[in-house]
């Protein structure tokens, strides 16, 4: 994984828009996004169909080409799996399964073009990293990349004006003033923008992207005074955040002092500001382990820690992209945490889920598959008791010092959503079952010393055994680490869709 | 004169041991000798009464904790036979099992409290040496606690510490903050019925 600090150097300029006259034959060129940044990828028509010149998606994934020229077929290597191509086909072989493409491949002199949904559809099941392409903007993300589309459109009213942005998938952002400026600025790697000229220019003057590739900055008008925001869940993960720009001239009741709390103009209607019950606002991702406390050791010297914060950092970047949840890890670097920090972080930004990763290990070099944890209160005893009645102790809170929690154990914490816990772990356990090796021992419960303060269902997922030498391998490959990746988001999902969360009132 | 002396020695020492094999349980069979867990307690080990106790270590397939039949020192009162019992169970496991207790732990003390809570206190090996995975976590912590609890009814629970501090955990997973009472379902693989029910 690349620092999240390369992401900084992505810029898009994938807005709407007809491009420039093209040349006959020719379309516009996609821009590919990844860790790495951007770079421009071209297209051209051919029979009617957009193509991608292969030798070009051979330079960008490291494919290698082998043409047979007798049989008229192309064999491209991904990694260690192979598509093969037949000339006159819109079919290609991906490891031995078929799939259909929208046009058979084309040749033009040495160079050989495939339709532009080769890459989702053909090479997408042959990598280890996600491809999506995104036509209408242009875009093809490569990895876990964060890149929500925004679209913007205004509307008058009245004398003021709105701004409606609709973020998909639902994307953490805020916003500030800086002098005449509003500034959106969101959780993403960067921005899929399709932004409206102002239809207000006394109001808003222009809206454009801002000066970082994941903010979207409105330029205020000589007349502007005040604004207003709320945001409103939008359909399928999608959110919608809503700007009210309200002007000098308007009929306002009081003079508006500078900045917050503002006071709207009467006649802008009454913004809905409410969260659906039942969705996933915030995932905590515990990466086990961390700094001088290493964790498990593999026999080739792979560190638990490691493999904890690789696998958490996909996790997040793929939670985001996908669902639009936000999704904070207890740790993003190598930094020692005590186990009572991590369900503090989660506590304290009241997450509606906790996650933490492990790797196992055992005196058997042989024993291998993922196990999942939930708690267990038996081993709590009377204790346990005392919290069902409900008796209150001190927490430590996220950057020191202790505070009571609204009165709440942390064995009570966890307490409470013993019932989610166990569902959440299930799922969890049947979701990996089907993309990792499984344990004998594949879902259990224990009294684990990071689960019980969680505020929140919670659950620990060790992912395979590190001390086992093949599992070391797994362990620290990108393969591995997606196939996990890609269970946990599926029983995130599937989680969310089934349990509308149930705290007893007052506990959160 | 010496040779009396002699005679009467041994005649008492044969009627200790006498007495002892009617008060102590017997191990029936033969049966490897238990591992010494000190060079007094290897010298002694002919001459000293012995008790059957179930002690617990890993299985082949490093999956489960099972309960083995093996011969401990007798001990009286019953701080020194949590004592002879745990350092047993700190001692080599016998073949084919895995000693759930990373080597070279050793038992810097035990107290048994009025209430049947005792406190088991391990050398530092017990972490440094350990696995750092969270099943074998489970497996050193409960082979401690079900080796003293299912042998000596009188002991209830067992916390324990290391290098005389209590501690939150041995190695990041297993909460060791309280004491633990006996628990058996890591003895075998059975599924955990309790799970399904999300209980």
């Amino acid at each position: 994984m690349r620092a999240s600090a390369a992401a900084a150097v992505l810029v898009l300029c994938a807005l709407g828009g007809a491009p420039a006259a093209q040349a006959p034959g020719s379309a516009a060129p996609y821009t590919v996004l990844s860790r790495e940044g951007r770079r421009p990828l071209a297209a051209r028509v051919m029979a009617g169909q957009e193509m991608f010149a292969l030798d070009e998606l051979a330079r960008l994934f490291n494919l290698t080409i082998r043409e047979d020229a007798a049989a008229g077929g192309l064999t491209v290597t991904a990694g260690n799996q192979t598509i093969v191509l037949s000339a006159g086909q819109s079919l290609a072989s991906v490891s031995g399964r078929l799939i259909s493409l929208p046009a058979p491949p084309a040749h033009e002199g040495r160079t050989w073009y495939v339709p532009v949904d080769f890459v989702t559809r053909a090479l997408g099941p042959a990598l280890t990293t996600r491809v999506e392409l995104r036509k209408p903007s242009r875009l093809l993300l490569i990895g876990d990349v964060r890149a929500p589309r925004v679209v913007g459109r205004m509307d008058p009213l009245g004398s003021a004006t709105r701004l409606t942005l609709d973020i998909a998938p639902a994307t953490p952002h805020t916003i500030s003033q800086e002098a005449q400026r509003l500034i959106v600025k969101f959780e993403a790697d960067t921005l899929d923008v399709a932004l409206p000229a102002s239809t207000s220019p006394d109001l808003v003057q222009n809206i454009h992207q801002g000066d970082t590739p994941s903010s979207i900055a409105i330029d205020l008008g000589p007349k502007f005074a005040t604004f207003r925001t709320s945001d409103v869940p939008g359909d399928r993960g999608a959110g919608r955040l809503v700007i009210d720009i309200a002007g000098q001239a308007t009929e306002v009741t009081q003079p508006t002092p500078p900045g917050p709390p503002a006071q709207p103009p009467t006649e802008i209607p009454p913004l809905i500001d409410l969260v659906p019950s039942g969705t996933l606002r915030a995932i905590v991702i515990d990466a086990g382990h961390g700094g001088n406390e290493p964790g498990a050791k593999g026999p080739g010297g792979a560190l638990e820690k490691d493999v904890t914060l690789a696998v958490a950092r996909r996790l997040k970047g793929t939670l985001e992209g996908r669902l639009g949840i936000r999704v904070i890890l207890t740790r993003d670097g190598d930094a020692t945490m005590g186990l009572d920090e991590r369900a503090a972080v989660a506590n304290n930004n009241k997450a509606d889920l906790f996650v933490s990763l492990h790797a196992n290990a055992s005196m058997r070099p042989g024993v291998s598959g993922a196990e999942v944890f939930y708690l267990s209160l038996d081993e709590y005893g009377d204790a346990a008791q005392r919290v069902a009645k409900g008796d209150s102790e001190s927490l430590p809170v996220f950057g020191g010092g202790n505070r009571d929690i609204e009165m709440i154990l942390w064995e009570m914490a966890q307490a409470r959503y013993i019932q989610e816990s166990a569902a959440l772990a299930q799922g969890v356990e049947s979701a990996l079952r089907e993309h990792v090796p499984m344990s004998a021992r594949a879902i259990q419960r224990a009294p684990l010393r990071v689960l019980v303060g969680a505020n929140m269902p919670a659950v620990l997922v060790e992912m395979g055994f590190i001390t086992n030498a093949a599992q070391e391998k797994q362990l620290t490959s990108d393969d591995f680490q997606n196939r996990v990746v890609q269970a946990l988001v599926g029983a995130i999902t599937r989680f969310r869709d089934a349990h509308v969360p149930a705290p007893v009132s007052g506990a959160r | 004169m010496d040779r009396r002396i002699a005679i009467i020695a041994t005649l008492i020492l044969a009627a200790f041991v006498a007495v002892s094999m009617l008060v102590v349980r017997r191990s029936r069979g033969p049966s490897p000798a238990p591992p010494a867990a000190s060079p007094e307690a290897a010298a002694a080990t002919a001459a000293q009464p012995k008790i059957t106790a179930t002690l617990y270590y890993i299985s082949e397939d490093g999956l489960s904790l099972p309960g083995v039949q093996r011969e401990v020192p007798f001990g009286d009162p019953i701080v020194e036979q949590a004592r002879r019992i745990v350092e047993v169970q700190l001692a080599p496991a016998p073949a084919p099992y895995a000693s759930a207790i990373p080597a070279g732990t050793k038992l810097r003390a035990l107290y048994v409290g009025d209430r049947g809570d005792a406190f088991v206190d391990l050398s530092g090996e017990v972490r440094t040496a350990h696995t750092g995975g969270a099943l074998d976590e489970l497996f050193t912590t409960y082979a401690i606690v079900n080796a003293l609890t299912v042998n000596l009814p009188a002991i209830t629970r067992v916390q324990l510490l290391v290098d005389g501090k209590e501690v939150d955990t041995l190695v990041g997973h297993v909460d060791l903050r309280r004491p633990l009472q006996k628990n058996l379902k890591w003895t075998s693989l059975h599924p955990d019925a309790e799970a399904a029910e999300g209980r």
